[in-house]
């Protein structure tokens, strides 16, 4: 096969220029600038900055209040990638068995999706809201005196609530599209092999399931790694104290709060790495994953 | 074993098209019944309705002496093999033909068992810890058949299931199923829109259109006594001859005036003659005289193609008998002419 070439080889690099450029001043150069300044100790008012090697990372290790919110962060992490996981499984299942009203259903289900993070949070406080929130109220009404922002536990309660929430449409988008893809007549020959719809669903659309399921694992995982910082920062109202917060969460708090600028970088830097594993593990499992046809 | 017996089953879709109108048959424990026709007209419905894919509008369905209407796919007793064979694609060869055993609480030596027996059946041995992608397209219809025959079925329901196959595959495909089904004499529906399937495969054929059963009977029957001017068409490669000619006590004249000779019949009026290839016969004078225009070579025969009364003809010729393009003239034996209303094109 002929292939198409350029005349000359300046051409393909125009082409290239503006995404690399994007790239190179909101990635590669911030990201070189947290490694550098990982290896220094701050002054708080920027007027220098002696060079400490590792001992920021090493403090960090010791410290205790960094590996609390490490621990929540795990916790938080695990419990919202399997609620809204599980949750839009269910939703999707239930979907696709609906043939009356079907569009609009998952409109409606999808709609979430447009929402922005920190609306989202913003929502949340609004639920949450300590003299007329709904969701303040019908916890009061099963006896439990829910205090946003100031019990750790009900403020983390209310995080995992509203980022499960606000991820549920993309996973039920993708699990629909995935039951859909499983051709018709493997589940009618299901139907006949097997009369219980609990385990048809167990034996052969779960597996078949898998592929979609693994992907949207990773992409929860980094959700709430990552992408849950405006609803945490919403919820928190900027008054960390004793509130639970996330690692990122956290990598702002320290730097623009703390001005612990170089603490903070090693604590992006420790991020940086974290994501780059999860990126090698998703790629080394996407290529051993068997394809379906 | 069980006979299937289906009272006035009648199919509407809730957008209101009428898929299968009120059919009534009975299928005879052992038997294999072909239902045929082109596509639409039913036949894969009616199909999945007594598999229990599809819900019967009206009418009842019986399999065995049990009405089966509201009884669930899983529980009719039945074994299915599907167009696309429909196998589980994440598990193996073996776990394919065992699934529908396990959760019916076979013992699991007695799976074992079956599954060895009807991979042996189905030259499958060798491939049974293999997932299903890494078989050729005989292969996983094999699975499929191995699938179905494990389960030991009252009903067999084939779904198109030759037609993804290469034309080689699919005749030794066509032999082997219909071998099987004589050795385990389970009673068998088939759905095709291949006639050459039909005849070959079938004790009884079920030809459909629009919905409708247009004929019940033996391939012999279908091909040498169609009920209509549909079934003529439909049935026999190449179809039947079909020519518009209007009979006046008993004599034959053909749109262009030509006369063809004399009918024992009471018919009167515009009808159309049925006339197969292969009863056509060439004769050197005395006959009817046709334009031979085109000649399809097929090796043990050959086909003339040519006009008569203005309407394609077909003639079929033995190999040993040399023929030109040209004026010849033909005869046809008077007992093997079919006569079909001009009109309503049903059998006179």
């Amino acid at each position: 096969m002929k292939r198409a070439g350029f005349s000359t080889k300046w051409m393909p690099i125009m082409l290239l220029m503006p995404q690399l450029v994007i790239i190179a001043i909101f990635f590669y150069w911030p990201a070189w600038h947290a490694i550098q300044s990982s290896f220094y100790l701050q002054d708080p008012f920027g007027f220098g900055s002696t060079f400490v090697g590792l001992e920021n990372y090493t403090d960090l290790l010791g410290n205790s209040e960094y590996r609390r919110v490490a621990l929540f962060t795990l916790v938080f992490t695990v419990l919202v990638t399997f609620f809204s996981l599980a949750i839009a499984l269910l939703l999707a299942v239930k979907a696709d068995n609906v043939l009356r009203g079907a569009r609009t259903y998952r409109t409606l289900l999808m709609w979430v999706y447009a929402v922005a993070p920190p609306v989202a949070g913003f929502i949340g406080l609004i639920m949450f809201d300590q003299s007329w929130g709904p969701l303040t109220r019908l916890a009061g009404f099963f006896g439990w005196d829910f205090v946003l922002g100031v019990n750790f536990n009900d403020t983390a309660a209310a995080m995992v609530l509203v980022s499960v929430w606000k991820q549920i449409p993309v996973n039920f988008i993708f699990f629909l599209s995935g039951l859909q893809s499983i051709p018709r007549s493997v589940r009618e020959a299901a139907l006949i092999d097997n009369g219980s719809a609990t385990g048809r669903f167990w034996d052969v659309t779960f597996p078949l399931l898998a592929p979609t399921g693994f992907f949207l694992l990773i992409i929860n995982i980094t959700y709430a790694l990552f992408d849950t910082f405006g609803i945490v920062d919403t919820l928190v109202k900027g008054e960390p104290g004793n509130n639970p917060m996330t690692l990122v969460y956290k990598v702002y708090v320290d730097g623009f709060r703390g001005n612990d600028l170089g603490g903070s970088s090693a604590q992006s830097v420790i991020l940086m790495v974290l994501v780059l594993a999860l990126t090698v593990f998703q790629f080394r499992l996407i290529d051993r994953r068997i394809h379906y046809t | 074993m069980a006979q299937v017996t289906l009272n006035s089953v009648r199919k509407v879709y809730p957008n209101g098209v009428e898929a299968v109108t009120s059919s009534s048959f009975k299928i005879e424990d052992g038997e294999f019944v072909v239902l045929v026709g082109p596509s639409g007209c039913g036949k894969s419905t009616l199909l999945r309705m007594i598999a229990g894919l599809e819900d019967i509008t009206e009418g009842t369905l019986e399999i065995g002496d049990r009405v089966v209407n509201n009884v669930d796919p899983a529980d009719r007793d039945i074994a299915m093999v599907f167009q696309n064979y429909a196998l589980y694609p994440h598990m193996t060869v073996r776990k394919n033909i065992a699934y529908g055993l396990k959760n019916r609480k076979t013992p699991a030596d007695e799976i074992e068992r079956k599954v060895a027996e009807a991979a042996k059946m189905l030259n499958l041995e060798e491939y049974l810890e293999r997932k299903p992608s890494q078989l050729s397209g005989g292969q996983r219809q094999r699975v499929a058949m191995g699938r179905a025959i494990v389960r030991d079925p009252a009903l067999f329901l084939f779904d198109e299931p030759l037609s993804n196959l290469d034309a080689k595959l699919r005749n030794q495909m066509r032999i082997e199923i219909k071998a099987l089904q004589r050795r385990l004499g389970v009673t068998s529906i088939y759905v095709t829109h291949d006639q050459v399937e039909a005849m070959t495969m079938a004790d009884r054929i079920i030809v459909l259109n629009g919905g409708r059963i247009e004929q019940i009977g033996t391939p012999s029957e279908i091909y040498h006594n169609p009920a209509s001017v549909f079934v003529a068409s439909f049935m026999g490669a190449p179809p039947m001859n079909l020519i518009d000619a209007t009979i006046t006590g008993g004599q034959v004249t053909l749109a262009d005036g030509v006369a063809m000779g004399a009918l024992q019949t009471s018919a009167q009026g515009a009808v159309k003659l049925g006339i197969r290839p292969e009863d056509v016969q060439l004769v050197s004078e005395g006959g009817v005289s046709i334009n031979v225009e085109l000649i399809e070579e097929l090796g043990a025969h050959r086909l003339l193609h040519g006009k008569l009364g203005g309407q394609p003809f077909t003639i079929h010729v033995l190999k040993d008998i040399p023929v030109d393009p040209g004026a010849h003239q033909i005869s046809v034996d008077p007992a093997a002419i079919c006569l079909f209303d001009a009109a309503s094109g049903m059998r006179l």
